[in-house]
Protein backbone atom coordinates (compact mmCIF):
# COMPACT_ATOMS: atom_id res chain seq x y z
CA UNK A 1 0.00 0.00 0.00
CA UNK A 2 1.38 3.48 -1.02
CA UNK A 3 1.59 5.99 1.99
CA UNK A 4 2.56 9.39 2.61
CA UNK A 5 3.78 11.00 5.66
CA UNK A 6 5.60 13.90 6.58
CA UNK A 7 8.82 13.55 8.93
CA UNK A 8 10.50 16.16 10.72
CA UNK A 9 9.29 18.50 7.92
CA UNK A 10 9.84 16.36 5.03
CA UNK A 11 7.10 14.40 2.81
CA UNK A 12 8.10 11.15 2.08
CA UNK A 13 5.61 8.52 0.47
CA UNK A 14 6.31 4.88 0.18
CA UNK A 15 4.44 1.44 -0.77
CA UNK A 16 4.76 -0.83 2.17
CA UNK A 17 3.15 -3.86 3.21
CA UNK A 18 0.19 -3.48 5.78
CA UNK A 19 2.22 -5.36 8.28
CA UNK A 20 5.55 -3.32 8.44
CA UNK A 21 5.48 -1.32 11.80
CA UNK A 22 6.35 2.45 11.91
CA UNK A 23 9.28 1.68 13.82
CA UNK A 24 10.73 -0.43 11.20
CA UNK A 25 9.55 2.07 8.45
CA UNK A 26 11.36 5.17 10.33
CA UNK A 27 14.57 2.91 10.56
CA UNK A 28 14.99 0.65 7.66
CA UNK A 29 13.24 2.73 4.82
CA UNK A 30 13.25 6.46 5.96
CA UNK A 31 17.12 5.71 7.79
CA UNK A 32 15.77 7.56 10.86
CA UNK A 33 17.91 5.42 13.53
CA UNK A 34 17.00 8.29 16.33
CA UNK A 35 13.93 5.87 17.60
CA UNK A 36 15.26 2.75 19.32
CA UNK A 37 13.86 -0.84 19.47
CA UNK A 38 14.12 -1.86 23.57
CA UNK A 39 11.73 -4.28 23.73
CA UNK A 40 9.33 -4.34 20.45
CA UNK A 41 6.22 -5.58 23.10
CA UNK A 42 4.78 -1.87 23.86
CA UNK A 43 6.49 -1.68 27.45
CA UNK A 44 9.41 0.21 27.54
CA UNK A 45 8.89 3.70 25.38
CA UNK A 46 12.54 3.71 23.50
CA UNK A 47 10.67 3.89 20.28
CA UNK A 48 8.07 7.13 21.56
CA UNK A 49 7.81 9.15 18.50
CA UNK A 50 5.32 11.89 18.04
CA UNK A 51 2.21 11.56 15.70
CA UNK A 52 -0.58 14.51 14.95
CA UNK A 53 1.18 16.01 18.36
CA UNK A 54 0.54 12.23 20.06
CA UNK A 55 3.34 10.54 21.35
CA UNK A 56 2.80 7.00 20.65
CA UNK A 57 5.01 3.58 20.73
CA UNK A 58 6.17 3.39 17.11
CA UNK A 59 6.34 -0.12 17.73
CA UNK A 60 2.91 -1.03 18.29
CA UNK A 61 1.46 0.96 15.14
CA UNK A 62 1.68 -0.28 11.58
CA UNK A 63 3.26 2.27 9.06
CA UNK A 64 -0.34 2.24 7.29
CA UNK A 65 -1.91 3.49 10.12
CA UNK A 66 0.32 6.84 9.86
CA UNK A 67 -0.68 7.62 6.13
CA UNK A 68 -1.09 11.37 5.42
CA UNK A 69 0.13 12.25 8.98
CA UNK A 70 2.93 14.31 10.68
CA UNK A 71 5.94 12.52 12.42
CA UNK A 72 8.35 14.04 14.92
CA UNK A 73 11.22 11.81 15.49
CA UNK A 74 14.21 12.99 17.72
CA UNK A 75 16.31 14.03 15.07
CA UNK A 76 13.54 16.55 14.50
CA UNK A 77 13.89 18.90 17.22
CA UNK A 78 16.78 20.67 16.99
CA UNK A 79 17.08 23.52 14.64
CA UNK A 80 19.78 25.52 12.99
CA UNK A 81 22.41 23.60 14.85
CA UNK A 82 20.92 24.17 18.10
CA UNK A 83 19.39 21.74 20.23
CA UNK A 84 15.70 21.55 21.67
CA UNK A 85 15.55 23.36 25.51
CA UNK A 86 14.55 19.46 26.92
CA UNK A 87 17.89 18.11 24.62
CA UNK A 88 19.60 20.79 26.39
CA UNK A 89 17.85 20.06 29.59
CA UNK A 90 18.96 16.46 29.58
CA UNK A 91 22.51 17.14 28.67
CA UNK A 92 22.71 19.94 31.53
CA UNK A 93 20.71 17.91 34.31
CA UNK A 94 22.98 14.38 33.49
CA UNK A 95 19.53 13.05 32.60
CA UNK A 96 21.56 10.29 30.58
CA UNK A 97 23.98 7.94 31.05
CA UNK A 98 24.36 5.32 28.29
CA UNK A 99 21.78 7.26 25.93
CA UNK A 100 19.50 4.10 24.44
CA UNK A 101 16.27 5.47 26.63
CA UNK A 102 17.03 9.22 25.54
CA UNK A 103 15.12 9.38 22.36
CA UNK A 104 11.98 8.20 24.05
CA UNK A 105 12.47 9.55 27.19
CA UNK A 106 13.12 13.17 25.55
CA UNK A 107 9.88 12.62 22.90
CA UNK A 108 7.67 11.39 26.22
CA UNK A 109 8.79 14.34 28.20
CA UNK A 110 7.99 16.84 25.37
CA UNK A 111 4.38 15.56 25.32
CA UNK A 112 4.53 15.98 29.11
CA UNK A 113 5.74 20.37 28.86
CA UNK A 114 3.16 20.49 25.29
CA UNK A 115 0.19 19.41 27.16
CA UNK A 116 1.28 21.63 30.72
CA UNK A 117 4.45 23.82 30.37
CA UNK A 118 4.48 23.47 34.47
CA UNK A 119 4.02 20.02 35.11
CA UNK A 120 4.22 18.85 38.71
CA UNK A 121 6.80 16.32 39.77
CA UNK A 122 4.37 14.01 39.96
CA UNK A 123 3.01 15.04 37.03
CA UNK A 124 6.14 14.71 35.56
CA UNK A 125 6.50 10.80 36.71
CA UNK A 126 2.60 10.28 35.82
CA UNK A 127 3.89 11.02 31.70
CA UNK A 128 7.45 9.15 31.87
CA UNK A 129 5.27 5.86 33.29
CA UNK A 130 5.67 4.57 29.58
CA UNK A 131 9.58 4.80 29.22
CA UNK A 132 11.90 2.62 31.12
CA UNK A 133 15.54 3.51 31.76
CA UNK A 134 18.46 1.06 33.18
CA UNK A 135 20.78 3.53 33.94
CA UNK A 136 19.63 6.83 35.79
CA UNK A 137 17.10 6.06 38.46
CA UNK A 138 14.89 8.36 36.79
CA UNK A 139 15.65 11.48 39.09
CA UNK A 140 18.14 12.62 36.95
CA UNK A 141 15.44 12.45 34.04
CA UNK A 142 12.31 14.34 35.93
CA UNK A 143 15.16 16.46 37.28
CA UNK A 144 15.55 17.32 33.32
CA UNK A 145 12.06 18.35 32.44
CA UNK A 146 12.29 19.90 35.55
CA UNK A 147 14.39 21.98 33.94
CA UNK A 148 13.65 22.62 30.55
CA UNK A 149 9.97 23.25 32.06
CA UNK A 150 11.77 26.64 33.56
CA UNK A 151 14.09 27.45 30.67
CA UNK A 152 11.18 27.38 28.32
CA UNK A 153 8.46 29.52 30.66
CA UNK A 154 11.21 31.77 31.34
CA UNK B 1 7.63 -9.54 16.30
CA UNK B 2 6.29 -9.40 12.44
CA UNK B 3 2.72 -10.09 12.20
CA UNK B 4 1.44 -12.46 9.68
CA UNK B 5 0.30 -10.71 6.43
CA UNK B 6 -2.74 -9.13 6.31
CA UNK B 7 -4.85 -6.47 4.02
CA UNK B 8 -5.87 -3.10 5.25
CA UNK B 9 -8.08 -0.82 4.57
CA UNK B 10 -8.87 2.73 6.35
CA UNK B 11 -12.63 3.68 5.18
CA UNK B 12 -13.86 6.75 5.24
CA UNK B 13 -16.85 6.13 6.77
CA UNK B 14 -18.65 4.23 9.03
CA UNK B 15 -21.10 2.32 7.15
CA UNK B 16 -18.46 1.21 4.70
CA UNK B 17 -16.31 0.00 7.92
CA UNK B 18 -19.54 -2.06 9.05
CA UNK B 19 -19.82 -3.33 5.39
CA UNK B 20 -16.05 -4.85 5.07
CA UNK B 21 -16.57 -6.33 9.25
CA UNK B 22 -19.74 -7.83 8.01
CA UNK B 23 -17.84 -9.67 5.63
CA UNK B 24 -15.59 -11.23 8.06
CA UNK B 25 -13.12 -8.19 8.38
CA UNK B 26 -11.46 -7.39 11.94
CA UNK B 27 -11.56 -4.22 13.54
CA UNK B 28 -8.57 -1.97 14.25
CA UNK B 29 -9.00 0.91 16.82
CA UNK B 30 -6.38 2.13 18.90
CA UNK B 31 -4.43 -1.04 18.13
CA UNK B 32 -3.12 -1.56 21.69
CA UNK B 33 -4.53 -5.02 22.40
CA UNK B 34 -4.60 -6.41 18.79
CA UNK B 35 -1.27 -5.38 17.38
CA UNK B 36 0.83 -7.05 20.18
CA UNK B 37 -1.10 -9.78 19.41
CA UNK B 38 -0.28 -10.10 16.20
CA UNK B 39 2.80 -9.76 16.71
CA UNK B 40 3.04 -12.64 18.81
CA UNK B 41 0.74 -13.89 16.32
CA UNK B 42 -1.63 -15.14 18.83
CA UNK B 43 -3.83 -13.74 16.77
CA UNK B 44 -3.58 -13.40 12.59
CA UNK B 45 -6.53 -11.75 10.98
CA UNK B 46 -6.38 -11.55 7.46
CA UNK B 47 -7.99 -8.21 6.74
CA UNK B 48 -8.11 -5.13 8.72
CA UNK B 49 -10.29 -2.48 9.02
CA UNK B 50 -8.88 0.41 10.26
CA UNK B 51 -12.10 2.02 13.01
CA UNK B 52 -9.81 4.46 14.59
CA UNK B 53 -9.67 7.47 12.62
CA UNK B 54 -13.38 7.52 12.43
CA UNK B 55 -14.89 10.65 13.30
CA UNK B 56 -18.08 9.18 13.38
CA UNK B 57 -16.71 7.16 16.66
CA UNK B 58 -15.29 10.02 18.15
CA UNK B 59 -17.61 12.81 20.09
CA UNK B 60 -18.33 12.78 24.16
CA UNK B 61 -21.61 14.54 24.40
CA UNK B 62 -24.72 15.09 26.91
CA UNK B 63 -27.74 14.30 25.66
CA UNK B 64 -31.40 14.22 27.93
CA UNK B 65 -29.29 13.34 31.52
CA UNK B 66 -26.64 10.71 30.18
CA UNK B 67 -23.23 11.24 28.37
CA UNK B 68 -22.88 9.62 25.16
CA UNK B 69 -19.11 8.39 23.88
CA UNK B 70 -18.49 7.25 20.73
CA UNK B 71 -16.71 3.88 20.68
CA UNK B 72 -13.49 5.76 19.24
CA UNK B 73 -13.06 8.00 22.05
CA UNK B 74 -9.54 7.48 22.86
CA UNK B 75 -8.00 7.00 27.07
CA UNK B 76 -6.12 9.88 26.93
CA UNK B 77 -10.02 11.83 25.89
CA UNK B 78 -11.68 10.43 28.31
CA UNK B 79 -8.98 11.01 30.96
CA UNK B 80 -9.03 14.98 29.90
CA UNK B 81 -12.69 15.89 28.91
CA UNK B 82 -14.29 18.75 30.53
CA UNK B 83 -17.98 17.18 30.08
CA UNK B 84 -16.84 14.27 31.52
CA UNK B 85 -14.73 15.39 34.38
CA UNK B 86 -17.59 17.72 35.90
CA UNK B 87 -20.26 14.91 35.23
CA UNK B 88 -19.19 11.59 35.40
CA UNK B 89 -15.76 12.12 36.73
CA UNK B 90 -15.20 8.01 38.17
CA UNK B 91 -15.06 7.54 34.01
CA UNK B 92 -12.01 10.29 33.44
CA UNK B 93 -10.27 9.05 36.93
CA UNK B 94 -10.76 5.25 35.53
CA UNK B 95 -9.21 6.55 32.16
CA UNK B 96 -6.30 7.99 33.60
CA UNK B 97 -5.47 4.68 35.39
CA UNK B 98 -5.00 2.91 32.40
CA UNK B 99 -1.40 2.35 31.32
CA UNK B 100 0.65 5.12 30.17
CA UNK B 101 0.46 8.14 27.93
CA UNK B 102 1.42 6.42 24.96
CA UNK B 103 -1.37 3.82 25.16
CA UNK B 104 -3.50 6.34 26.43
CA UNK B 105 -2.84 8.41 22.75
CA UNK B 106 -4.17 5.48 20.75
CA UNK B 107 -6.26 2.98 23.34
CA UNK B 108 -9.89 3.49 23.09
CA UNK B 109 -12.82 3.11 25.26
CA UNK B 110 -14.68 0.55 22.57
CA UNK B 111 -11.67 -1.43 21.82
CA UNK B 112 -10.77 -2.13 25.72
CA UNK B 113 -14.43 -3.10 25.81
CA UNK B 114 -14.53 -5.48 23.00
CA UNK B 115 -11.07 -6.94 24.01
CA UNK B 116 -12.96 -7.77 27.39
CA UNK B 117 -9.25 -8.60 29.22
CA UNK B 118 -10.48 -9.72 32.67
CA UNK B 119 -7.75 -7.32 34.01
CA UNK B 120 -8.77 -4.34 32.28
CA UNK B 121 -10.02 -1.01 34.40
CA UNK B 122 -13.15 0.86 32.25
CA UNK B 123 -15.44 -2.65 32.97
CA UNK B 124 -15.31 -1.73 36.92
CA UNK B 125 -16.49 1.47 35.82
CA UNK B 126 -19.24 0.72 34.03
CA UNK B 127 -20.71 -1.76 36.06
CA UNK B 128 -20.49 0.51 38.69
CA UNK B 129 -22.21 2.86 36.52
CA UNK B 130 -24.69 0.60 35.36
CA UNK B 131 -23.50 2.00 31.55
CA UNK B 132 -25.63 1.18 28.34
CA UNK B 133 -23.35 -0.34 25.44
CA UNK B 134 -24.62 0.11 21.79
CA UNK B 135 -23.64 -2.37 19.64
CA UNK B 136 -24.32 -2.08 15.85
CA UNK B 137 -23.82 -4.12 12.37
CA UNK B 138 -24.60 -3.31 8.80
CA UNK B 139 -28.37 -3.46 9.16
CA UNK B 140 -28.88 -3.49 12.89
CA UNK B 141 -28.37 -1.80 16.42
CA UNK B 142 -29.24 -2.90 19.68
CA UNK B 143 -28.48 -1.75 22.96
CA UNK B 144 -27.29 -3.70 26.18
CA UNK B 145 -26.07 -3.44 29.78
CA UNK B 146 -22.78 -3.57 30.96
CA UNK B 147 -23.57 -6.08 33.29
CA UNK B 148 -24.97 -7.74 29.98
CA UNK B 149 -22.18 -7.21 27.45
CA UNK B 150 -18.77 -8.72 29.59
CA UNK B 151 -19.62 -12.91 29.84
CA UNK B 152 -16.56 -14.32 30.13
CA UNK B 153 -12.71 -13.76 29.70
CA UNK B 154 -12.10 -12.32 26.21
CA UNK B 155 -16.12 -13.04 25.40
CA UNK B 156 -18.76 -10.35 25.62
CA UNK B 157 -22.28 -10.10 23.99
CA UNK B 158 -20.49 -9.07 20.08
CA UNK B 159 -22.18 -10.89 17.32
CA UNK B 160 -19.90 -11.37 14.54
CA UNK B 161 -20.11 -8.35 12.14
CA UNK B 162 -20.72 -5.87 15.39
CA UNK B 163 -18.87 -3.28 16.69
CA UNK B 164 -19.13 -1.40 20.22
CA UNK B 165 -20.29 1.74 18.83
CA UNK B 166 -21.21 3.71 21.67
CA UNK B 167 -21.48 4.13 25.58
CA UNK B 168 -23.62 5.20 27.56
CA UNK B 169 -23.28 6.93 30.93
CA UNK B 170 -25.61 8.47 33.74
CA UNK B 171 -24.45 12.36 34.36
CA UNK B 172 -23.88 11.92 38.24
CA UNK B 173 -26.49 13.20 40.55
CA UNK B 174 -25.19 16.55 42.50
CA UNK B 175 -23.98 15.17 46.06
CA UNK B 176 -22.92 11.50 44.64
CA UNK B 177 -19.11 10.57 45.16
CA UNK B 178 -17.09 8.25 43.15
CA UNK B 179 -13.69 6.44 43.13
CA UNK B 180 -11.80 3.59 41.23
CA UNK B 181 -8.89 2.25 43.16
CA UNK B 182 -6.60 -0.46 41.96
CA UNK B 183 -3.35 -2.76 42.30
CA UNK B 184 -1.90 -2.30 39.33
CA UNK B 185 0.43 -4.86 38.05
CA UNK B 186 3.82 -3.16 38.47
CA UNK B 187 5.47 -3.98 34.88
CA UNK B 188 2.17 -3.70 32.53
CA UNK B 189 -0.20 -1.38 34.73
CA UNK B 190 -2.95 -3.97 34.39
CA UNK B 191 -5.39 -4.01 37.21
CA UNK B 192 -4.77 -7.34 39.45
CA UNK B 193 -7.82 -6.37 40.89
CA UNK B 194 -9.63 -2.98 40.65
CA UNK B 195 -12.77 -1.50 42.46
CA UNK B 196 -14.94 1.20 41.26
CA UNK B 197 -17.44 2.43 43.98
CA UNK B 198 -20.42 4.95 43.76
CA UNK B 199 -22.47 6.65 46.55
CA UNK B 200 -25.27 9.03 47.06
CA UNK B 201 -26.48 9.84 50.27
CA UNK B 202 -29.69 11.15 51.70
CA UNK B 203 -30.88 12.32 55.09
CA UNK B 204 -27.58 10.67 56.76
CA UNK B 205 -28.09 7.44 55.14
CA UNK B 206 -26.54 5.98 52.10
CA UNK B 207 -29.08 5.92 50.06
CA UNK B 208 -27.44 4.74 46.67
CA UNK B 209 -24.52 2.01 46.74
CA UNK B 210 -22.90 1.01 43.69
CA UNK B 211 -19.52 -1.11 43.16
CA UNK B 212 -18.15 -2.39 39.74
CA UNK B 213 -15.19 -5.06 40.33
CA UNK B 214 -12.69 -6.06 37.82
CA UNK B 215 -9.43 -7.93 37.68
CA UNK B 216 -10.40 -10.66 40.30
CA UNK B 217 -12.78 -13.47 38.45
CA UNK B 218 -12.68 -14.26 34.50
CA UNK B 219 -15.34 -11.08 34.01
CA UNK B 220 -15.75 -7.88 35.51
CA UNK B 221 -19.44 -7.75 37.93
CA UNK B 222 -21.44 -5.71 40.28
CA UNK B 223 -20.97 -6.41 43.87
CA UNK B 224 -24.76 -6.46 44.71
CA UNK B 225 -24.46 -7.81 48.29
CA UNK B 226 -21.83 -5.46 49.42
CA UNK B 227 -23.96 -2.91 47.52
CA UNK B 228 -27.10 -3.82 49.35
CA UNK B 229 -25.22 -4.04 53.00
CA UNK B 230 -24.33 -0.66 52.67
CA UNK B 231 -27.57 1.14 51.60
CA UNK B 232 -29.66 3.07 54.45
CA UNK B 233 -26.38 2.58 56.73
CA UNK B 234 -25.30 5.66 57.73
CA UNK B 235 -21.99 4.60 56.32
CA UNK B 236 -19.84 4.32 59.32
CA UNK B 237 -16.39 2.79 59.28
CA UNK B 238 -17.13 -0.89 60.41
CA UNK B 239 -20.33 -0.90 57.51
CA UNK B 240 -18.14 0.09 55.13
CA UNK B 241 -15.77 -2.56 56.33
CA UNK B 242 -18.15 -5.06 56.55
CA UNK B 243 -19.46 -3.77 52.98
CA UNK B 244 -16.21 -4.69 51.55
CA UNK B 245 -15.50 -8.12 52.70
CA UNK B 246 -18.28 -9.18 51.15
CA UNK B 247 -17.27 -8.17 47.46
CA UNK B 248 -15.33 -11.57 46.62
CA UNK B 249 -17.68 -13.53 48.81
CA UNK B 250 -18.59 -16.42 46.37
CA UNK B 251 -16.54 -15.59 43.80
CA UNK B 252 -14.31 -17.77 41.59
CA UNK B 253 -11.56 -15.78 41.70
CA UNK B 254 -8.37 -15.60 39.29
CA UNK B 255 -5.25 -17.02 39.72
CA UNK B 256 -1.89 -16.46 38.07
CA UNK B 257 1.67 -15.95 38.95
CA UNK B 258 1.16 -12.26 39.71
CA UNK B 259 -1.37 -13.13 42.54
CA UNK B 260 -3.63 -16.84 43.70
CA UNK B 261 -6.81 -16.32 43.82
CA UNK B 262 -6.41 -15.98 47.72
CA UNK B 263 -4.82 -13.16 47.60
CA UNK B 264 -7.23 -11.63 44.93
CA UNK B 265 -9.62 -11.92 47.51
CA UNK B 266 -7.90 -10.36 49.86
CA UNK B 267 -7.40 -7.82 47.61
CA UNK B 268 -10.76 -7.17 46.07
CA UNK B 269 -11.75 -6.80 50.05
CA UNK B 270 -9.08 -3.87 50.74
CA UNK B 271 -9.42 -2.05 47.93
CA UNK B 272 -13.16 -1.90 48.35
CA UNK B 273 -12.89 -0.36 51.25
CA UNK B 274 -10.12 2.27 49.83
CA UNK B 275 -12.80 2.98 47.11
CA UNK B 276 -15.86 3.20 49.34
CA UNK B 277 -14.05 5.42 51.83
CA UNK B 278 -12.92 7.98 49.03
CA UNK B 279 -16.06 7.50 47.37
CA UNK B 280 -18.07 8.66 50.47
CA UNK B 281 -15.44 11.53 51.24
CA UNK B 282 -16.72 13.39 47.91
CA UNK B 283 -20.54 12.72 48.52
CA UNK B 284 -21.98 16.20 49.13
C1 LIG C 1 1.81 -1.33 27.55
C2 LIG C 1 0.32 -1.47 27.69
C3 LIG C 1 -0.26 -1.30 28.93
C4 LIG C 1 -1.64 -1.39 29.09
N1 LIG C 1 -2.17 -1.21 30.33
C5 LIG C 1 -3.50 -1.27 30.51
C6 LIG C 1 -4.09 -1.04 31.79
O1 LIG C 1 -3.40 -0.71 32.77
N2 LIG C 1 -5.43 -1.13 31.90
C7 LIG C 1 -6.23 -1.44 30.85
O2 LIG C 1 -7.44 -1.50 31.00
N3 LIG C 1 -5.71 -1.67 29.61
C8 LIG C 1 -4.37 -1.59 29.43
N4 LIG C 1 -3.85 -1.81 28.16
C9 LIG C 1 -4.75 -2.17 27.05
C10 LIG C 1 -5.28 -0.91 26.38
O3 LIG C 1 -6.24 -0.30 27.22
C11 LIG C 1 -5.91 -1.13 25.01
O4 LIG C 1 -6.01 0.14 24.44
C12 LIG C 1 -7.30 -1.65 24.91
O5 LIG C 1 -7.36 -2.87 25.59
C13 LIG C 1 -7.69 -1.91 23.45
O6 LIG C 1 -8.20 -0.77 22.82
P1 LIG C 1 -7.71 -0.41 21.33
O7 LIG C 1 -8.52 0.73 20.89
O8 LIG C 1 -6.25 -0.24 21.33
O9 LIG C 1 -8.20 -1.71 20.54
P2 LIG C 1 -7.45 -2.63 19.48
O10 LIG C 1 -6.18 -3.17 20.03
O11 LIG C 1 -7.41 -1.95 18.17
O12 LIG C 1 -8.53 -3.81 19.39
C14 LIG C 1 -8.71 -4.74 20.46
C15 LIG C 1 -9.77 -5.76 20.07
O13 LIG C 1 -11.07 -5.17 20.02
C16 LIG C 1 -11.60 -5.18 18.70
N5 LIG C 1 -12.23 -3.87 18.55
C17 LIG C 1 -11.62 -2.65 18.60
N6 LIG C 1 -12.54 -1.68 18.57
C18 LIG C 1 -13.75 -2.30 18.51
C19 LIG C 1 -15.10 -1.82 18.48
N7 LIG C 1 -15.42 -0.52 18.53
N8 LIG C 1 -16.10 -2.74 18.43
C20 LIG C 1 -15.82 -4.07 18.40
N9 LIG C 1 -14.57 -4.57 18.43
C21 LIG C 1 -13.56 -3.69 18.49
C22 LIG C 1 -10.45 -5.50 17.78
O14 LIG C 1 -10.86 -6.18 16.63
C23 LIG C 1 -9.57 -6.35 18.68
O15 LIG C 1 -10.06 -7.67 18.72
C24 LIG C 1 -2.46 -1.70 27.97
C25 LIG C 1 -1.89 -1.88 26.72
C26 LIG C 1 -0.51 -1.77 26.56
C27 LIG C 1 0.09 -1.96 25.20
S1 LIG D 1 10.45 -0.78 21.57
FE1 LIG D 1 8.49 0.13 21.51
S2 LIG D 1 7.95 0.21 23.58
FE2 LIG D 1 9.85 -0.83 23.65
S1 LIG E 1 20.36 6.22 29.96
FE1 LIG E 1 20.75 4.14 29.68
S2 LIG E 1 18.74 3.34 29.53
FE2 LIG E 1 18.37 5.37 30.11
Amino acid sequence: MNIHVTINGKNYSHDVEPRLLLIHYLREVVGLTGPHIGCETSLCGACTVELGGKAVKSCTMFAVQANGASITTIEGLAANGKLHAIQEAFWNEHGLQCGFCTPGMIMASKQILDRNPNPTEEEIRHGLEGNICRCTGYQHIVNAVKAAAKATGA
Amino acid sequence: MIPQTFDYTAPATLDQALALIAQGAKPLAGGMSLIPMMKLRLAAPEHLVDIGRLKELNYIREDAGALHLGAGCTHYEVETSPLLRGKCPLLSETAAHIGDVQVRNMGTIGGSIAHADPSADYPAALQALEAKIVLRGAQSQRTVAASAFFLDTFATALEPGEIVSEIIVPVEEAGAGASYQKMAQPASGFAIVGVAARLRRSGGKIAMARIGVTGLAGRSFRATAAEKALENTAGSAAEIQAAAALVAQGVEANSDLHASAEYRKHLAAVYAGRALFAALARTA
